[in-house]
């Protein structure tokens, strides 16, 4: 006897917004007619906070209050208990997308020390000597769209030997001038981020430029937090000895899931950064960083 | 059986002759002949063996000039259009969707049959640049997933393990392929390609990607730098592969529930398409490293279409700044060359990228002579102007997607900026290259001054030449510098030191030369070849070249006797010491003569000169040499032969025949030609004296006879000698050369027995019967008109001939001998009659040697009533079995036979007669037809005089049916 649950829902990309409705069709299928103690769903919004290991010892006491928080959860039967006749059965569903009191929907997020997760479940429960048959799937939240609170502006940066911080030697330091801007650091999260580079001029030959995109998650409240940044990812834009002069574009797609608009609560903060970093022949290693402010526009 | 006696009956051919007209009926009778017994009485086999019979006069020749299906395959056999198939890319050979992708835009028209496709030039770069260097092969590819899942368990598993194996590219296992020879190089990209379509195949999408990232990332690695343009073909047909196989799924994605049209738009695409795109996309965008992240997205380029309407524009726009960001000018270009190809197959009315593209590339031009590339070189021990040659098939490809269908303006104002830049002979080769030929001839003489300006340090100027003689080659330049372009161009070629450089470059200019100038200065450049390339033997390394040079030469001088008076022409040829290649030339050389010789020739120039080149060709046969070598080796030297005349010089003629024989006497068929055309010039004298030989005529139709009676003995094939006997005894006859006549006969005669049972024909084994009885058919009709020798016995040919019939090993089982038999029998009766019915003029037959002797008439009949008695014997053995079939056969045959040549006055003929009628009907195998036709036949013959006791033999022959 073989049977299999499925969830279809009818976005093909599964994205909603809060309060739309969430809907789609319970596909079942078997083989023979089907007993069972009924059918039901269950949706459930959740931030998972967690601390990264260095601040565990720090905060212990803190550690255990650290729990999920729960932002949107409902749960409907939608079949009695009764037989499913063999054969494939599809019984549509629908669910208002609607936040748990005054809690606003957060957009679905995956980080390392900060979750955001929307799943739906579906349980069929089945009489004694036969497993209670689940399935669930994730769909994602975005969140509506934010009025910009400025105006897009470039930026632009300068990189010299005088213009670092955290130099041991500056005097072995080679002689290097990259210009440069980018287009704005209030970014939508859609578009990707752009911008300009120029080399124009540098002692030493140069072996990469690389943008390096950064999470900066944090846990915690009035007592103490957490702050930890790690890389989501890393984009070269120039391999080698580039020509001098010449401009070489910034250009960096912000990953789906793993970004998402800058969020700032009272128990958790998910910001971004971006690195610029240009890696010299002789392996001098020098990062620019710049702030950004994500937003869904 | 009582033994019979023969009579003939009595024919006055004059009023049968007569009769046939007034009946006019539908029986051909104007080619009637004694020997050709009545056809509705006849048997397959013989009529079979009629065919071959000819009156004494004629001569044929044997091989036409160009036989038919050498003609007809003319350059275009299947063949050889199937591999010029797999060349253009309107035929669906490669199976890389890129080339669909292009297929498609033809229809489109905006790219034209006239834009050289990628795929044609694929293969030149393969060949062109190799490596005896090791190879090696990184590849980081991510073993199966074991690692530890990240602290966080809340990410869904999918999302995370298809990351982490993108990550793992990083940091999985490290697969290194050292030392590897290229072509173990070149297999391993196969076998990686292989991998991609079966992981594609089995639904592994990630491994799929996983191994075009892999490969990709190869394409940034300079080491080995001589083969990278190799390495760029072979890793971007992988490229192809995957961006086909990829656009092939998202598009089958939109076929539910019908297929998307051709020009679909964005708007068209369904959701779940859409969505598998754009995840290809984000996926794509997250490879760390810059060349691989370009390639693959640039392979993926089409994929745009399902997303956005204008998002191949933009997409080509931003890949076009990406490269900028590659710093090895080498790499970049390559890369600029493959969007370039990508944009030009997805979308050639984006001309903007194109241009782009070049521009970029002017802008970053100067970093090939930077430090870092110059730091390299050293280190890989190559040098610059090697290197320089490596950017040329990229450029190239760059240039001439620009150029194509490009206005003027803008070609203008690309060469304006390619002539600021420092250093640009690599540039300028490129735009002759690719810009329109027409473009380049035209202002030819700028291109010559730029390429003196280059330094000499760089780029090689003697690829400079070859590019420019290449364009002069298809385009014309303005009249009136011709001569000094040839001039200012031949003298920097002609300085060119390195035999191979010198000798491509030299091979591209003959082409201008022969076009536009006469023998004088073609001859001027063939002396400079052969001054550079004698020394140290230098042209042993440059035959295909040389072989061109020839090549070229040939379509402008169709005038033999211009050609062969350019002074170095032969000693060009000297040039070919090597066999195979020297015939080579050789042929081709006489294929043109043969093809556009109008007229017989006598010129002695053109004669030795060709002569020379035919001896060559002849002498490169020896045992090993192929059957269809050989074949087609004669046909060029017949050809020759053929086209040689002296008009009325006949002995000249002859001694040529004579010298021709001793120089190509390793080739049958060019000796069988030969004797053909001395049989030829004898049949030629004997019309120009108008059949009165004088003395001197007489003796050299003696010389001629002689010239064959002494070459047919070297022939093989023993049918040829046999035919070519007789041949030759015609002739002889026809020119009253009795006996020389009687000499080829006898000679014939006796190498009958000689003849195999079986021979080999095209490979098989087949029995040789028919072929000897079509010959004694023939040989039979001829001795009706040779006299007998006057100091042998009566008949001694015919006697002869019927001796070695009887001694000859038949097969078992066979009438051959018996059907011999039959077919002498019309001979005997035609030679009893008064006047024959055909003679030769000026020679006179048995019947004005014996007129009519009844001692002659009864020595015939006694032959006739012997061979009869044979028959009738051999009948009497086939009673049994199966030989009844084969009893009926004979039995009518012989009653025809009869019927047409006995007289049946006589009782036991009459009475023969009709036995043999009803033994051919007794057992009913006969054809009912057949019999009906004959008895109609005898019926209408009873009632003219003379015949009117056929009617009562009528009366005696029944029709059995077969029940």
């Amino acid at each position: 006897m073989s049977v299999s649950l499925d969830i279809r829902l009818k976005r093909a990309n599964k994205v909603y917004h809060e309060g739309e409705r969430l809907s789609g069709v319970l596909v079942i299928s078997t083989r023979d007619a089907l007993q069972h103690q009924g059918v039901s769903l269950s949706l459930e919004g959740l931030v998972n906070l967690q601390l990264s290991s260095k601040s565990v010892g720090v905060f212990e006491a803190f550690y255990n209050s650290v729990k999920p928080i729960q932002l949107v959860s409902s749960n409907m039967e939608v079949v009695k208990p009764g037989k499913v006749p063999a054969g494939r059965t599809e019984i549509p569903f629908e669910f208002p997308l609607q936040a748990k009191g005054s809690k606003v929907l957060y957009e679905t997020y995956h980080g390392v020390f900060v979750n955001i997760q929307y799943t739906l479940r579906c349980d069929m429960r089945r009489p004694l000597l036969a497993k209670d048959l689940s399935k669930s799937c994730e769909f994602m939240l975005h969140c509506q769209p934010q009025k910009p609170k400025l105006p897009p502006s470039p930026v632009e940066f300068s990189i010299t030997p005088e213009t670092l911080q955290n130099v041991k030697e500056r005097t072995s330091l080679p002689k290097f001038l990259i210009k440069g801007h980018l287009d704005a650091t209030s970014c939508a999260i859609t578009r990707p981020l752009t911008g300009e580079l120029v080399v124009e001029r540098s002692e030493v030959a140069i072996k990469s430029i690389e943008l390096q995109l950064v999470r900066v998650e944090t846990c915690g409240c009035a007592e103490g937090y957490a702050r930890d940044a790690t890389e989501i990812q890393n984009i070269q834009i120039a391999e080698g000895d580039v020509c001098h002069g010449l401009s070489i574009p910034i250009y960096m797609v912000f990953p789906r899931l793993f970004t998402c608009p800058t969020l700032e609560t009272t128990n958790f903060k998910v910001e971004f950064e971006v690195n610029i970093v240009i890696v010299l022949h002789d392996d001098h290693l020098i990062t620019e960083n710049f702030p950004l402010k994500l937003v869904r526009v | 059986m009582a033994s019979v006696q023969w009579h003939s009956r009595g024919r006055k051919y004059e009023s049968e002759w007569q009769g046939c007209h007034l009946e006019g009926s539908a029986v051909e009778f104007s080619d009637y002949h004694p020997l050709k017994a009545i056809t509705v009485t006849d048997s397959k086999s013989r009529r079979g063996g009629r065919k071959g019979s000819t009156s004494s006069t004629s001569s044929s020749s044997s091989s036409v000039a160009l036989d038919p299906l050498s003609s007809m395959l003319d350059g275009t056999d299947p063949l050889s259009l199937f591999a010029a198939a797999s060349e253009t890319p309107t035929l669906p050979h490669s199976i890389s969707a890129g080339e669909l992708g292009r297929k498609r835009q033809e229809k489109e028209e905006e790219v034209g049959l006239d834009f050289e496709p990628w795929s044609s030039k694929r293969g030149e770069i393969l060949s062109r640049f190799t490596t005896t260097e090791k190879l090696s092969i990184n590849l980081f590819m991510g073993s199966d997933k074991s690692k530890a899942s990240s602290p966080s368990s809340a990410v869904s598993e999918k999302v995370r393990t298809r990351l982490e194996e993108l990550d793992d590219l990083e940091e999985g296992s490290q697969r290194e392929l050292l030392n590897l020879s290229q072509q173990e190089y070149v297999n391993r990209i196969e076998e990686l390609n292989q991998s991609l379509k079966e992981a594609w195949g089995s639904d592994q999408k990630v491994k799929a990607l996983k191994i075009v990232i892999q490969c990709s990332k190869l394409l940034s690695d300079t080491s080995v730098i001589q083969f990278y343009p190799s390495k760029f073909v072979l890793i971007t047909d992988i490229l192809d592969t995957f961006g086909g196989l990829v656009y092939d799924r998202i598009l089958t994605m939109c076929a539910d529930p019908h297929p998307l049209p051709e020009s679909f738009s964005a708007d068209e695409v369904n959701d779940t398409a859409k969505e598998t795109c754009l995840n290809w996309f984000f996926k794509i965008a997250s490879i760390r490293e810059l060349v691989p992240r370009l390639y693959v997205e640039a392979a993926l380029l089409k994929c745009n279409r399902f997303l956005a309407k204008c998002g191949i524009q933009e997409t080509l726009q931003r890949l076009t700044a990406m490269i900028r960001g590659i710093g090895d000018p080498l790499v970049a270009v390559y890369a600029r060359a493959y969007l370039c190809r990508v944009g030009m197959e997805v979308a050639p009315h984006l001309k903007d990228s194109l241009n782009k593209n070049f521009f970029d590339l002017l802008a970053s031009f100067r970093q090939i002579h930077g430090e870092s590339v110059q730091n390299q070189l050293g280190l890989q021990r190559v040098e610059i102007p090697i290197y320089l040659t490596l950017y040329s098939p990229a450029i190239h490809w760059i240039l001439q997607c620009v150029a194509y269908r490009a206005p003027e303006v803008l070609l203008t104002e690309m060469m304006d900026r390619c002539k600021k830049l420092g250093n640009n002979a690599l540039l300028l080769n490129s735009v002759m290259w690719a810009f329109r030929a027409e473009f380049v001839a035209t202002r030819a003489t700028d291109f010559i001054g730029m390429i003196k300006d280059c330094d000499e340090a760089g780029f090689p100027k003697h690829l400079l030449f070859a590019s420019l003689g290449r364009s002069l080659s298809c385009a014309d330049p303005p009249e009136s510098e011709r001569l000094s372009i040839l001039n200012e161009a031949w003298k920097v070629i002609t300085k060119v030191r390195g035999p191979r450089d010198y000798i491509n470059c030299a091979e591209i200019w003959v082409e201008f030369t022969c076009r536009h100038f006469t023998k004088r200065e073609v001859n001027t450049v063939l002396a400079d070849i052969i001054k550079h390339m004698t020394p140290d033997r230098a042209f042993e390394d440059a035959y295909p070249q040389l072989q061109s040079v020839i090549n070229k030469i040939l379509p402008y001088f169709h005038d033999f006797s211009v050609l062969f008076s350019m002074e170095k022409f032969l000693p060009f040829l000297d040039m070919f010491q090597k066999d195979s290649v020297r015939v080579e030339v050789c042929k081709s050389i006489m294929e043109v003569f043969i093809r556009h010789q109008q007229e017989a020739t006598r010129d002695p120039v053109i004669l030795n000169a060709l002569l020379h080149i035919c001896k060559t060709m002849h002498d490169s046969v020896n045992a090993l040499t192929l059957d269809d070598e050989k074949r087609s080796l004669a046909l060029l030297i017949n050809g020759f032969i053929r086209m040689v005349s002296f008009g009325r010089d006949f002995e000249q003629q002859l001694s040529f025949c004579v010298e021709a024989r001793a120089t190509f006497c390793n080739l049958e068929p060019v000796i069988i030609h030969l004797i053909h055309t001395v049989n030829q010039l004898a049949m030629e004298t004997r019309r120009v004296m108008k059949g009165n030989h004088s003395r001197k005529t007489a003796a050299f139709v003696r010389a001629c006879a002689a010239y064959s009676f002494i070459t047919i003995p070297s022939l093989t094939s023993i049918f040829s000698r046999l035919n070519l006997y007789l041949l030759s005894g015609q002739v002889a006859l026809a020119n009253q050369c009795l006996s020389q006549a009687d000499a080829f006969l006898k000679a014939a005669v006796s190498i009958l027995p000689e003849v195999p049972r079986t021979i080999s024909i095209e490979g098989k084994q087949r029995s040789s019967e028919p072929f000897f009885l079509e010959f004694i058919n023939n040989f039979l009709s001829t001795l009706l008109v040779v006299p007998d020798h006057p100091e042998q016995g009566v008949l001694y040919l015919v006697r002869g001939l019927l001796n070695m019939v009887q001694d000859y090993t038949w097969e078992d089982n066979s009438d051959a001998k018996v059907r011999v038999y039959i077919s002498a029998l019309p001979l005997l009766a035609a030679m009893s009659q008064e006047s024959y019915l055909y003679t030769i003029p000026k020679v006179d037959s048995n019947e004005t040697l014996y007129g009519g002797d009844p001692k002659f008439i009864a020595e015939i009949n006694k032959l006739c009533e012997t061979l009869i008695g044979q028959v009738l014997d051999h009948l009497k053995t086939l009673g049994r079995d199966e030989g009844v079939r084969r009893q009926c056969g004979l039995a009518f045959s012989l009653f025809g036979c009869l019927l047409a040549h006995g007289d049946l006055r006589n009782n036991k003929l009459n009475q023969l007669a009709v036995n043999l009628w009803n033994l051919s009907h007794k057992h009913g195998f006969c054809e009912t037809r057949t019999s009906v036709r004959t008895l109609e036949y005898i019926k209408h013959q009873a009632q003219l005089a003379d015949m009117s006791h056929l009617s009562d033999i009528t009366t005696r022959l029944s029709l059995q049916s077969r029940a």
